[in-house]
């Protein structure tokens, strides 16, 4: 019997059908994940992602502990809420997990501290990590499991939650920017997700989630299970951790150059040694965007063939509800140019190779 | 607990079978079939006028969860496919056992009926997979 969040009860209520999702019993859907994806393409729908783990990390020497452990550098976060999606990297710049921290308190303060979302499959492993190189650092790591993790992502989302919110809430709301979260009492609500789409993710305590969750499902926001943020990140073309990179991928083969702050050269990061190797080399493969315009679904795993360059793998794939066709990410030979085919169940079918990115807000960005 | 009509016949790869009387059966797959794939997106039938033999790969159903084969129950040839799932493969999810058809066979051996299950069979089929 797998673990629970404070909404699985609300799941079995609402017809969800529940699968274990790396130890949680988790909704893969509640009747249709098609129907639920373009429920929040075209308005809005919510997700429970209770099961992912926040840490919290306190200390004077919180900044400096963040810059070593991260490949991105939080010293960019300049005010209380900020968002940074970055790397959590190992010494040969393998990426170990991929996160969101937020600046807390009041950055530059002594009364600054952070807090990390890591994904739930990779929990231990990184808390592991994370308390290994805490040794030198004054910093005070706490897991935060009463907190419950609600996703509200599609055009109307803010909207919406704004009806269900008490006035200090919703004044929290007020003029927050993309990527960026404001704390309510016990409550912080952020302008974050992983559906490209707007919306919040919202972190407030699980004794109080049944009670939000229903407010929103009166308030008109689909129920959306774990199916549609899948599919809806894909064609946000947003990397899942362990399929689009995982510990023997750089990030520089995974779409994540961007995340890296090479600048302060002085910063010495964890894997930063290796990473620059890699650049000086040459890496030689990225991660790609494969449109397959005709009949058939791409998936992971199956062979990319490159004509004349060598081969690839698809690492997530599936049909894209907003497009009515497949898509799908892939790790190529850097050689690769605008075509490619992939073996399909034996099959191999002409796809088109495009920067892996498919929809955003609500629109298709390829040509 | 899905429904399973007990006017057809079933084959334990989740394919229903509808004896038509004629000397031909039409085939689908169950609502069990279709509650595991979830959301059909592209349903590949083989053309009129082919044949299979028993547990032939009769076709392919695509779910944005995964592919999965259509296996022939019986012997036959393709008398006629469904033309509406081309375009609207979601009537596999929602009228499973009516216009979410696949194809209809005419049989070669009528004894291979005697090796398909009932409902009660087919039922006992889905209960040992939960």
């Amino acid at each position: 019997m797998g673990q629970k969040t404070a909404l699985y009860q609300q799941h079995i209520d609402m017809g969800g059908k529940l699968v274990d999702f790396g130890g949680w019993n988790m909704p893969l859907h509640y009747g249709s994940q098609k129907e639920e994806h373009l429920q929040v393409r075209a308005t809005a729908g919510m997700f429970d992602v209770s099961h992912m783990t926040v840490v919290d990390v306190k200390g004077s020497d919180a900044r400096d502990y963040l810059r070593y452990l991260l490949a991105n550098d939080v010293e960019r976060l300049k005010t209380t809420g900020k968002a940074l999606y970055t790397a959590m990297l190992n010494e040969d710049a393998g990426v170990i997990d991929d996160l969101i921290v937020y600046a807390m308190g009041t950055p530059g303060s002594s009364g600054e501290w952070y807090r990390l979302v890591v994904n739930c499959g990779t929990r231990q492993k990184d808390l592991d990590w994370m308390d290994k190189h805490a040794g030198r650092f004054e910093v005070a790591l706490s897991e935060r499991p009463e907190m419950a993790l609600i996703a509200i992502q599609g055009p109307q989302a803010i909207d919406k939650v704004r009806t269900v919110l008490n006035d200090s809430q919703r004044s929290s709301l007020q003029d927050l920017s993309v990527f960026q979260g404001a704390p309510a009492g016990e409550w912080f609500l952020a302008r974050t997700g992983y559906t490209g789409e707007d919306g919040l993710e919202i972190m407030l305590p699980e004794t109080e989630a049944v009670q939000f969750w229903q407010d929103l499902a009166a308030a008109g926001v689909t129920p959306c299970g774990l199916g549609a943020r899948d599919t809806l990140r894909l064609e946000a073309g947003m990397n899942l951790y362990g399929s689009d990179m995982d510990e023997t991928v750089s990030p520089l083969a995974a779409n994540m150059g961007w995340t890296i702050a090479w600048e302060p050269q002085e910063r010495q990061f964890i894997g930063r040694q290796a990473l620059e190797t890699q650049r000086q080399q040459g890496v030689q493969e990225k991660l790609v965007g494969l449109v397959l315009a005709g009949r058939g679904v791409l998936r992971g795993h199956q062979k990319v063939i490159v004509e004349g360059v060598g081969e690839g793998e698809v690492t997530s794939g599936s049909f894209a509800p907003t497009l009515g066709h497949s898509v799908a990410l892939a790790r190529v030979p850097v050689a690769t140019g605008d075509r490619a085919e992939v073996d399909l169940r034996g099959k191999r079918v002409e796809v088109s190779v495009i920067k892996p990115c498919f929809v955003r807000q609500g629109k298709k960005v390829f040509a | 607990m899905s429904n399973i009509p007990a006017e057809l016949k079933y084959v334990s790869s989740h394919e229903w079978i509808r004896l038509e009387g004629d000397g031909t059966v039409t085939i689908g797959i169950t609502e069990h079939a279709q509650d595991q794939l979830g959301d059909v997106v592209f349903v590949e039938l083989p053309e009129v006028g082919t044949t299979f033999s028993l547990s032939d790969d009769l076709g392919v159903v695509e779910s944005v969860k995964a592919a999965s084969d259509l296996y022939a129950p019986l012997s036959g040839e393709v008398v006629e496919v469904n033309p509406e799932l081309e375009d609207s493969p979601e009537l596999v999810n929602s009228d499973p056992y009516g216009d979410g058809w696949f194809v209809k066979l005419k049989l070669e051996d009528e004894s291979e009926l005697d090796g398909l299950l009932s409902a009660e069979g087919y039922a006992e089929v889905c209960e040992s997979e939960e």
